[in-house]
């Protein structure tokens, strides 16, 4: 019988003496400020070393401000926290990207742009959305700061299998529609909890079709609907992506290593334990209205009412209407927003910010909307600037920032104020995520940037 | 992880059900570098109000949290169980626990002790009646016991969990005693390719 995806990595990494428990070969654990400090403390107090400093790399970007390097971390907490990450990687031989260095960025982001997110790969790091690398075919999850622990001194995890999901998008995407406005559709239809105890694999054309960074976006958001991980096959997207990339070899090494990452798609005959089926062409600009990713609506419809939610979830959905401060029937387009981000490792590469600059372009941010435009990583920022897109935000009255999860969860400065309202190319609209008392809508990049302009929910199609 | 054979000590009854991980250390605590230090964070929403339980002399000291059904739901935070063992408690005894929490939990050696709800009903009892009275959590032999009222009951624990604190293994003290397995996994599965970009 074939073999999933899923399943042909696992089997390359898991190491399972005779009634043992099985471990699992980590290749690369991406480390950042938050989850790790605990971490290299325990090291530190049982004297051990990090295994393979060779296979961890570090950046800062939970924590750091967007404002330029000139200006320190206000917060002291948070500037302890970053000083620890550097004293830790330093002491232990870990290579660390810090604020300013021009392989910083959101952790989701530098691994893939750098090629060190590579098919076949087992990858972790202490953030739960650690699920974006698997765009690239890599089996990539997150983990809690005991786990980041053991990695660090074992190079492994104590692992059990779990069972596969097939999430197949037929037919193509209708011209406008986003990766991120499928990942919605993908993740209203599952739930938050859809995916339990499941690792995804998006397959089907609309997938294949997507760009490598566009299913970065689809990948990421998988843990939103429960799922432990999401992958999507190797093709020749996946290839030309990773092609020239710092991380990866070059020359004929390199056309030898991708004449092995070809290997890993699924087995024709390979029997997922699930699959949900999709068609592209029903899927449209999409927003969430309440307090979890699932609570979906169209962009074009009314924000829906209690009555439609089944009689157990009718007191969360009430809830969530109340934290929202909305009114069932209210048309989405004429929910006037108080912030506009454009950001986080769900819309933040260098494809997201040209999306919003074709349609910032020429234009102005409504009076009353505060944008800002938070590039993923510093080789982000600099490409964009390159292109011109930092002068299109710049004249259209958008901040230009520095890279970082900014307003994503707002940990930095970088927060909404209790009652304000945002369209968010995040991927939590979680109660308080992005500021106590916020109130988040999570959008596209192309519908945040429209949204920036007319001053309520819009698609690029209704500003003149 | 230190080796726990026996807890011993007074109990605080703290008689709410979904007590979720945010109740037990709120997240502006996730800025901190330490693992110590969390004590002062534990349920720190509720210890304003001089009526909390925690507050009351008579619990002072306490190393046993006799909590209600499904303590410790909620977000994966390691910080709660830092905070509740920073705090001094030792075990926690419940109907029921949040999954992540339970295995974070074992992670660091506190002892989770899942009883049925009227044993935790009875217990609560007989510590509010005289909050002096001493709790033993033995390991060893998966019994709880108040000797002063000579009440006893047995709970259940995983064999490796119970093996683990016995021991005081952690996890990573378990998988480095399979360090000849790994190198061997390692000689025959190559080096990453990114050398080249590592600076340190
Ligand atoms: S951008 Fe947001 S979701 Fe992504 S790693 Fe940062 S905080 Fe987490």
């Amino acid at each position: 019988m074939g073999r999933t995806l899923y399943e042909k990595i696992w089997d390359e990494h898991v190491i399972a003496g005779v009634g043992e428990t099985p471990l699992l070969y980590v290749d690369l654990h991406l480390v950042h400020e938050v989850t790790s400090p605990q971490a290299f403390d325990g090291l530190r107090l049982n004297s051990r070393r990090v295994r393979r400093p060779d296979r961890t790399i570090a950046t800062a970007d939970h924590n750091v401000p967007t404002e330029p390097l000139s200006v320190p971390v206000a917060d002291p907490v948070s500037a302890r926290q970053l000083e620890a990450l550097d004293e830790n990687c330093d002491e232990f031989g870990v290579t660390l990207f810090p604020r300013g260095h021009e392989n910083q960025g959101i952790v989701h982001v530098i691994g893939p742009e750098l090629g060190l997110s590579q098919p076949g790969s087992v990858i972790v790091c202490g953030d739960s959305h650690t699920s974006t690398h698997g765009a690239l075919g890599a089996l990539a999850f997150g983990i809690g700061t005991s786990e980041v622990e053991h990695v660090l001194a074992t190079q492994t995890l104590v692992q059990q299998k779990a069972k596969t999901m097939a999430v197949t998008v037929n037919g193509a995407l209708r011209p406008g529609v986003s990766a991120k406005d499928l990942v919605l559709a993908i993740v209203a239809r599952l739930g938050t909890g859809g995916g339990a105890g499941h690792v995804f694999e998006y397959r089907g054309e609309a997938i294949r079709a997507l760009s490598m960074e566009g299913r970065m976006t689809v990948c990421n958001m998988s843990i939103e609907a429960g799922a432990r991980a999401g992958l999507i096959a190797v093709d020749e997207t996946t290839i030309e992506y990773l092609r020239g990339r710092p991380g990866v070899a070059a020359g004929s090494a390199f056309e030898a290593q991708a004449e092995r990452w070809r290997a890993y798609v699924s087995d024709d005959d390979a029997i997922f334990d699930a699959e949900i089926v999709l068609d592209a062409a029903d899927v449209v600009a999409n927003v969430t209205w309440g307090t979890n990713p699932a609570q979906v609506v169209a962009l074009s419809g009314t924000v829906p009412s209690p009555e439609e939610a089944r009689a157990d979830q009718r007191e969360a959905f009430e809830r969530a209407l109340a934290y929202m401060d909305l009114t069932p029937g209210t048309p989405v387009r004429e929910i006037p927003v108080d912030v506009v981000f454009i950001g986080s490792c769900t819309n933040s590469r260098i494809e997201d910010l040209r999306a919003a600059a074709k349609v910032a372009a020429g234009r102005s941010v409504a009076p009353s909307v505060r944008a800002l435009v938070v590039p993923g990583s510093h080789h982000v920022k600099a490409q964009a600037e390159a292109e011109g897109l930092d002068e299109i935000f710049l004249a259209a009255g958008f901040e230009w920032r520095e890279p970082g999860c900014s307003m994503c969860l707002g940990m930095n400065p970088d927060q909404l104020r209790p009652g304000q309202r945002s369209a968010s190319t995040s991927n939590r609209n979680f109660e308080g995520r992005q500021g106590r008392g916020g109130r988040t809508h999570l959008v596209s990049p192309a519908v945040a940037a429209a949204t920036a302009i007319a001053g309520h929910f819009a698609e690029p199609g209704d500003l003149s | 992880m230190k080796a726990v054979h026996v807890v011993e000590g007074r109990a605080v009854p703290l008689e709410r059900a979904d007590v979720d991980t945010d109740q037990i250390i709120p997240s502006e605590w996730l800025k901190r570098v330490e693992r110590t230090g969390f004590g002062r964070g534990l349920f720190s929403e509720w210890r304003d109000d001089p009526a909390f339980v925690l507050n009351q002399a008579e619990y002072a000291g306490a190393s046993i949290l006799v909590a209600g059904p499904r303590f410790g739901t909620g977000s994966s935070r390691e910080h709660a169980v830092w905070a509740l063992m920073d705090y001094g408690f030792e075990a926690v005894i419940a109907p029921s626990f949040g999954d992540i929490f339970r295995n974070n939990s074992s992670k660091q050696g506190l002892v989770i002790v899942q009883m049925p709800p009227e044993d935790v009903a009875n217990l609560t009892r007989l510590v509010k009646e005289d909050p002096s009275r001493h709790v033993v959590v033995d390991v060893e032999n998966l019994v709880v016991e108040v000797p002063e009222a000579n009440w006893q009951r047995p709970f259940a624990l995983e064999a490796a969990t119970r093996e683990r604190l016995l021991n005081g293994w952690d996890d990573i003290g378990l998988t480095l005693r399979r360090d000849e397995e790994i190198t061997s996994y390692e000689r025959g599965h190559g080096n990453p390719s990114w050398a080249g970009l590592l600076t340190s």
